[in-house]
Formats: structure tokens, sequence, C-alpha cells
């Protein structure tokens, strides 16, 4: 329901497995660096963000941590962990051959 | 992959339950801080606070939802709802105190009764003996009628040609005098062949057993080997006892070795005290039993079962298949012995088929009616509930407007059930528990070892908690469809009270079935209460009342031939002069003690006896001149025995009805008739008396002959004393005069219906059990009509008022709060009756004389439903009446 009708199903695990697979972050850099890095193509609404993050924390592919940001507010910042980086590997996998073959059907010749 | 997951996850997971709070705060930060920022961007575009706050709220799509998904994504939901259903479903319980105790009792009896029922299944029947692979190990049947019962010389051939057994073991059941050194007593034995250990595949205790190189021919084996049990009680855990020597029968036996606590022997009812080995058969049952003569002979079929494991690869059907190919030969080379020789197998624990299926078929009654109790009282907490849902609608209708899925509520209810079913089945596990242990130790018979060993074990615990989880689901699902159905708008705005007549259908059903269900259990209990009233009263062929029975074993006491029959005639002088006696009587054994000798016998012109061409088989009793008068068996032609029917004189015989019917056609045919027996012996029928039982109450009437004591002489001895003094005194003085006697002579003096509770001792239980079970139908009748006629009246008492206030006459009064409940009784009692009308015939299978038609039962189950609900009905109905309309009527 919190989740855009535009964004394939499972793909937003993807794109926080990579983003934080390039730094730790917290949620709300999270966001800005979402919306950044697609052009503001791919709109996540804040709502359902969170627990997308919650879901991946709970699945042990990334771990959270209090620390201080760069305002000096305490903050939550999420890593990737061992587990996590095997799983990005697989999923940005799974996602090449789809889009891929995806990608061959459109191209497809109308006769 | 998994494991690595764990490693994360599992940590997480646990501070999400333990440390709540926190958790709780670091998503409130987290979201918080979000919001934040997202404020502050938002007034740096020159928005409002107020504006911004608004937008960055927006844009969360709904906070509190957001954090319950968060939460869910923690995984422990689940868990944590149902912790917070139960702390809820615990203080709504306890705000009920009432309702919660009747529920939770209704569940107890019910789990109870199902616990106990499955408790005795369970050890009976389901348990296999306490031997090693007990699963390989069966019983060898014979014939259609699937007898354990054995020769020797069949046994031998069976054991030493069978291709398909590890070794086949017979064993017989027994009674000996055992003297080791002071105070001779009587003791159970089975007379165990050589190889019974070995093929049973146990070790000795203590010291060793005798096994097959112990056996070379007759009275070779003078060995016993004890059961823990009686080595416990006997003599004391002495581990000097092996070696010693004791007398059985007078005879000198030596203690080899003790058996192992778990071992009870191989009849589940029937635990010995020792075993001694049935090559010294003779010595065990004295020498005028011919023992070596019955071992040699192959038509004497006295071993009670032989036994064996099944070889690893072989079915049961080739077992039998090798068996019978043997059966069929020994058929041919032994046609005056060996009849029908075809075989089948059974379980050992209950003699095979023997007691197994009457014991079967009465379990799975049982069952049936416990299950229909568990039935009844799922449909009464069913109604009690549906009628708790509806009072509650108003607070189900307040959480589904609040935004409350009806999931949720849903499992708030079903919780609540679970409770109430959990509690029930612990309650009621515990007393099952209790009973249990107590019948395993129970001894109903005072001379015999009959045991009921049903420990409960833990199939009895996952039993009941089963059924405890499964009723609770059941009755637990009757206000779903209510819940479902609720409509916040319409019940908050009108209130609870105005239920339509709709809603009630379901419980009204609930109440029929349970009702009827109950009216089965009543009318089943009197059915079986009313049969034993009758076998108790029916003609037994003798009369119990007024006589003592004195038994004893002449051969124990070292008598044997002409002796016994001398020392017999002095023990029935003795008795007979002392004062107060009418007439003593004396028998091999009375009809009705737990056994009995048949025999075949052959028409007068059948010229070569044998086993296929008998006329009858027939009890067979050794009795002396005046037994008839002192057992009340009334002569209807010809004369009594005498002391003239003595070797010398012609062989002679008393008949009764059945068997004179049966091999000359009528009474006064027999009278002067001749008949044989297998040996070739004629014998003449001088008297025929009535019909009686022999074996057990429900037998079919059977054909008997009283042979003279003098002719066929029997160590055994029972005297039969009849006479009008207290039958106390009386024993007393016989046994002091028995002791004047002989002092060695063990004798056990009770009187003849005290003796009789063996025969009736299955009738008893079934009654019993029969009637508790009805007790508990008439008790859960009892809660239903109250909890249903108490809600009702309860649910109008408004009404009742203003209807009263009217000027409404009590009678009125009373049929509108009270009609409905009635018109439902009858309906349930009505279908309960004609159901338990057919339940009835199975029951007259187990109840002797159980008729279903009996008037005085169909009365008797009507009135009592009628009572039930008249007091179940009472307490309601004196609410109704006594409504004070305008005190009522203020306080809404």
């Amino acid at each position: 329901m919190s989740r855009p009708s535009d964004l394939v199903q499972g793909t937003l695990d993807l794109l926080l497995l990579k983003i934080l697979a390039l730094e730790p972050l917290n949620g709300w850099a999270i966001s800005q660096r979402l919306k950044t890095v697609s052009g503001e193509v791919l709109q996540v609404s804040d709502g359902s963000l969170y627990p997308a993050l919650h879901k991946l924390e709970q699945e042990g592919w990334i771990s959270a941590e209090w620390k201080a940001s760069e305002n000096n507010r305490r903050a939550k910042f999420y890593s990737l962990t061992r587990l996590g980086r095997r799983q990005l590997q697989k999923e940005a996998a799974d996602w090449t051959r789809l889009s891929n073959a995806i990608t061959q059907v459109v191209r497809l010749e109308e006769a | 992959m998994r494991m690595e997951h764990w490693f994360y996850a599992l940590p997480l997971r646990i501070r999400s339950l333990f440390r709540r709070r926190r958790v709780e705060q670091d998503l409130d930060e987290e979201l918080q801080d979000h919001l934040q920022r997202k404020i502050e961007e938002s007034m740096a575009q020159g928005l409002t606070p107020a504006q911004s706050r608004a937008a960055a709220l927006r844009a969360m799509d709904g906070l509190t939802q957001r954090k319950e998904e968060c939460r869910d994504a923690r995984g422990v939901t689940l868990i944590e709802n149902t912790l917070q259903d139960i702390r809820y479903g615990v203080r709504v319980l306890r705000k009920s105190p009432g309702f919660t105790a009747v529920a939770v009792a209704t569940l107890a009896l019910a789990i109870g009764a199902n616990a106990v029922v499955f408790g005795v299944l369970n050890g009976l029947i389901l348990r296999p003996l306490n031997v090693p692979q007990s699963e390989s190990l069966y019983a060898i049947q014979q014939g259609n009628d699937k007898s354990t019962w054995e020769s020797y010389p069949n046994y031998l051939d069976v054991r030493d040609r069978n291709r398909s057994f590890d070794g086949v073991a017979a064993f017989n059941i027994s009674e000996v005098g055992l003297d080791t050194g002071d105070n001779p007593s009587r003791a159970w034995v089975y007379e165990a062949s050589g190889n019974y250990f070995d093929v049973l595949r146990i070790r000795p205790y203590l010291g060793r057993f005798f096994d097959a190189s112990d056996e070379h021919g007759f009275n070779s084996a003078p060995y016993v080997v004890l059961t823990y049990g009686y080595w416990h009680t006997h003599f004391q855990d002495d581990r000097g006892v092996v070696g010693r020597t004791v007398r059985l029968n007078k005879h000198p036996f030596t203690i080899v070795g003790v058996a192992p606590p778990e071992f009870q022997g191989t009849m589940l009812f029937f635990s010995p005290d020792f075993f001694v080995p049935i090559v010294n058969y003779e010595q065990l049952q004295g020498e005028s039993s011919m023992g070596v003569q019955v071992l040699n002979t192959r038509a004497s079929r006295f071993i009670f079962m032989t036994m064996g494991h099944l070889r690893a690869g072989v079915t049961p059907a080739q077992a039998i298949a090798d068996l019978n190919s043997i059966g069929a030969d020994l058929e041919k080379k032994y046609p005056k012995d060996d009849g029908q020789m075809t075989f089948t197998l059974g379980q050992p624990s209950l003699a095979g088929d023997f007691l197994g299926r009457p014991a079967r078929a009465f379990m799975a009654g049982l069952m049936l009616l416990a299950g229909l109790i568990l039935l009844a009282a799922c449909a009464n907490l069913g109604s009690l509930f549906a009628a708790r849902a509806a009072d509650r609608s108003r607070e189900v209708a307040l959480r589904l407007a609040l935004g409350g899925s009806r999931n949720r509520i849903l499992r708030q209810l079903f919780t609540e059930a679970i409770l109430i079913s959990l509690g029930g089945g612990v309650a009621g596990l515990w007393g099952s528990v209790v009973l249990l242990r107590w019948l395993s130790v129970w001894q109903p018979l005072p001379n015999f070892p009959i045991h009921v060993p049903v420990n409960p074990d833990p199939n009895v615990y996952v039993v009941a908690l089963v059924l405890a989880l499964v009723s609770g689901f059941l009755f637990g699902m009757v206000p779903v469809r209510q819940v479902l159905r609720t409509d916040p708008y319409q019940i908050v705005k009108a209130g609870s009270t105005g239920t339509g007549g709709l809603r009630m259908t379901v419980r009204d059903l609930l109440l029929v079935v349970q009702i009827a269900i109950c009216a089965v259990l009543v009318a089943s209990s009197m059915v079986a209460v009313r049969g034993l009233a009758r076998s108790l009263h029916s003609n037994f062929g003798f009369n119990p009342s007024h006589a003592l029975l004195i038994n004893t074993d002449l051969n124990m006491a070292g008598y044997s031939g002409d002796g016994a029959a001398e020392m017999q005639r002095h023990m029935i002088e003795a008795v007979k002069a002392i004062p107060g006696v009418a007439s003593t009587g004396l028998v091999d054994q009375p009809p009705l003690a737990l056994g009995g000798t048949t025999t075949l016998v052959f028409t007068d012109q059948t010229a070569e006896p044998r086993v296929s061409n008998a006329v009858a088989q027939t009890y067979m009793y050794n009795a002396s001149p005046e037994y008839f008068q002192a057992a009340g068996t009334a002569l209807l032609a010809g004369r009594a025995l005498s002391w003239h029917d003595d070797k010398n004189a012609p062989r002679a015989a008393v008949v009764n009805r059945k068997f004179a019917v049966k091999v000359f056609g009528s009474v006064t045919g027999a009278l002067g008739g001749f008949f044989k027996r297998r040996n070739g012996t004629r014998i003449q029928v001088v008297g025929v008396v009535e019909d009686g039982k022999y074996l057990n109450l429900t037998e079919d009437q059977q054909p008997a002959m009283f042979v003279p004591l003098l002719q066929t002489p029997s160590s055994s001895t029972w005297l039969v004393v009849r006479s009008n003094r207290d039958l106390q005194q009386l024993a007393a003085a016989v046994r002091s005069t028995l002791r004047g006697l002989d002092p060695g002579l063990p004798a056990f003096i009770q009187s003849w219906t005290q003796a009789l509770d063996g025969a009736l001792f299955p009738s008893r239980v079934a009654t019993v059990a029969l009637g508790v079970l009805g007790l508990m139908g008439a008790i859960l009748s009892i809660t239903g009509i109250f909890g249903m006629a108490a809600y009702s009246v309860s649910k109008r008492l408004r009404e009742l008022g203003i209807r009263i206030a009217l000027g409404a006459q009590r009678q009125e009064v009373l049929q509108t709060a009270l009609g409905r409940a009635f018109r439902l009784l009858a309906f349930g009692s009505a279908a309960g009756l004609l159901l338990g009308i057919a339940a009835a015939k199975v029951l007259a299978f187990i109840v002797y004389q159980a008729s279903p038609r009996d008037p005085v039962v169909l009365a008797g189950a009507v009135l009592v439903m009628l009572l039930l609900g008249l007091l179940a009905t009472w307490i309601p109905a004196q609410r109704a009446l006594s409504v004070d309309p305008s005190r009522l009527l203020r306080e809404e």
C-alpha cells in the first residue's frame, strides 16, 4: 500500500542495499540519496522507507548503529552486512537478467 | 545461510521481545528525526511551521500505520499479540469467576473422562506386552473359536516342526501350595515350557532362568523362578534366595532366579507369583491328576497359551500357512484327538481373541460414550460462549469502530476459549492420572492376582491435551459468525439488548444436541444398571445366599488318590456335624468360579468317538451326593448322586436339562439313557437337574453333567455349606473344624455371594463405567439447561418486570421465561431417547440382559430428563418470579 506502484516489487530492497553498499547512511540521507541517484524518477515515499529498512535489518542484510550525524544529532546509521553483500550480488544479478530479458522482448520487431 | 541469518536476526528478535520499550523509543526517535528534517526542508522553502509539519506528515503517509509496519517487520508481533491476548483473556475470565469455574469444571470432567477411558484403552489394548520386540510376538490360536488352549503333544509338534517362529513357548496358569519352611500358603504360578524365557528374550534380574536344557523328561526340572514382586514381598529382597529349596505341594523345588521387575508374565491381567517348568506338571497338579498321562494325551488341551516371535522376514500370513500345513498333517495322523486344526495369530497380552475381542468391543463402546460426553461439553461451552459474545457485542462493536481488525478480535475470543480448554484439560488430566494410578494398584478380587496395569504414560497426556485444544477450538468457533456479522454502526446505535430472534438458533441447536447426547448417556447407563440388577437376580441354577464356600486343595496338603477321597468324606462328615449346618456338599469346582472343566460327550451309538462326531461339549463337575441340596440346585427328575455310586458301581451321572434335551431329546428320554465319553466309558443318566450358569452370566445355556466323586476322584475340593446361621460365625467354626482334621490344610473360606464377585466382575465394571458416564451426562445436561435458562431469564428481566407490573400471573411469567428452555429440553430428550434405544442394542452386547425396550428404562430415562430439567430451571424460575418490577424499572 505504501509502496509506489511504479516501483517494481522487490526493487526497493535492491536499491537500498546498493545505496548502503557505497557507504553507511541514516534514514534521511538514504531518502535524499534515492531521489538524487534515480534523477527523481523513482519516487519512494518517506512512509515506505522505514518499514523496508526495518525489514532488511531483521533479515540480517543490514545492521544499524546509533551515531552522531553530520549536524551533530543522534541518528540511526545503517550499513551492509556480509550477508547483505551476498544478497545484493544475487539481487543485482537477478535484476540484470530480468531487465535484459524484458529489453529483448520490448525490442522485438512488430510483424 | 540460514545460520548466518539467525546470527544477525536472533539478537534483534530477543531485543524486540524483552526490551520492547527501548526498541519503541528508538523507532520513535528515528521517525521524529526524519520528520524534523523534512519540516526544516519545507520551512527553508518558505512554508510556515504548521504547513511544513502537515506536509511532512502527509509525506509519511500515516505515521502510526508506518510504525505498526515497522513493528510487524520485527517478526515478533504474533508472540506479542498473543501475550497481550492472554493477559487480557485472564483479566476477562477473572472478572467472571462463576462462568470460568463452571466452564473449566465442565471441561475438566469431560477431558478427565476421556483421559481415563483412553488410559485404560492404552494400557490394555494399545500398549504391547513389556518384552523385547513385542511387535513380533504372537499368540497362536486354533480353530473357528480362536482358542489359545493346546495340548502338550500338539504344542511339541508345533514347536519343533514350524519354520516361522524363533521358538514357540507355552504356559499354563495354575495354583500350588508353597511351603518355605513355615506357614504353608497358596500361590499362583505359570507352568512354563523350558524355552519360555529364551523365546521371550528376557534376562534374569538375579540368578538364572530355567531353559530348554533343563528338561530331561517329566518331573526332571524342579526349579522355581520368582517374579520380582513376589521376591520383594515374600522374600524381602533377599539375594541369598537363589539356590534355596522350597516345597511345592510337598515336592522339593530349587529357586534358581528372579525375573526383572518390568516382566509380570505374558497375560496382562494375570501376573503369577513365580514360574515353574511345565514338565513337572504332575508334581504341581498332584498324582491323582495323572499329570504325566495328561502331558502325553494329545486330546487334553490344558495348556493356556502358546506363542512365539515371528522370524525376521516372515509375515503373519506365511506363518499361518506354515502352521496350517502342520495342522492338516496332525488332523490326518490323529483323527481321534485333533479336530479342526486351523490356526490364526492374536495378541498375547489379552489371550488372543479370548479376552481381546470383548475387551476391544467394550473399550470402543466406552470411548465412543466418552467422546459423546466431550461433544456435549463442547456444545455446552459453545452456547455459553455464544451467549457471552452476544453480551459483549457492544465491546466488539466499539473495538471494530475504533479500527480493530475482526481478525484480532476473533483471536482474542479464541485465546479465551483456549485458556479455558487448557485449564479444563490440565485439571481433567490431573484427576484422571490420580484415578489411573489408583486403578493400577487396585486388586478387584481378593484371592486372584488380577490387576489392571493402566499407569498413565505420555500417550495419555498427549491425547488429553490434544482433546483439550481441539475442544477449545470447537467451542471457540461458535461465536465466530456472530462477530464476523457484527455491524458496529447498528449495535452502537441500538445497544446490545436489541438482539433479534434469529441469533438464538445456533445456541438452541447446540442445546438440543447437548441434551440429546445427555439423554443417550442417561438412557444407556440406566439400561446397564437395570441389566446388572437383573443379572443379580437371575437364576444361576444354584442359590448363593446362606451358603459358604470352602476352597482347599488336598493335593497341596499331600493327599492323593484314595487318601484324598477318604479325607474328603471326613471333611464332609465333620462340617455336617457343626451345629446349624443344614447340608454340606463337595464339588471339584463350583460353577461361576472363573474356570470350569469341559469335556466332549458322544451318543451311545457312536462306535468310534472322535472330536468330529461328538454330540456335545459339556461342563463336567465331580460332586458329592449332597451337593445339589447344599447348592440349592433343584432336581427335576430321577435321583441325585449317592455314596453307592463308587468305583464298583456302574458309571452314573446327573445332567442338566440342556444336556438332556441336547443329547436325548427330552428330560424323560434322558432318564436311564446312556452316553459315552471319549475314552469309550458308558455312563448312565440317573437324574436331571435344572439349568444354570457355569462360566459367566452372559453365556448361552450350556449343557452340564455332574459325576460322582468316587468314580472320578479329584483333589481340588470345594465344600458348599448351607446354613441359616450367621456366615461369619459359621466360617470360624468351619475353620477350627478343618484345623482339627489336619492343621496343614490350606483353606480359603468365603460366602458364596462374595465368591460370585469374580463372575459378576465384568458386568459390575461395565455398569460402574456406564453409570459414571451417565451421571456425567446428567450433570452436563443440568449445567447446559441451567445456563440457557438463567441466560434467557437475565436477558428478559426487564420484559418480565413489565409483564408483572401489568398483572401477568405466575404461570404466564414462567411460560414466557422458560417455555423455550422446556421446549428445547423436550425436543432434545426425545431425540436422545431414540438414539439411546439404538445405542442400547450395542450395550446389550456388553451388559447382561440389557434390553433397550424395557419400559422401566424408557420411563426412567424420561423421568430423569424431566427431573433434571426441573432442577436446572429451578433457580432461574425463582429469579423470574421474584422480579420486583418497580425496582427493576427504576434501575434501567
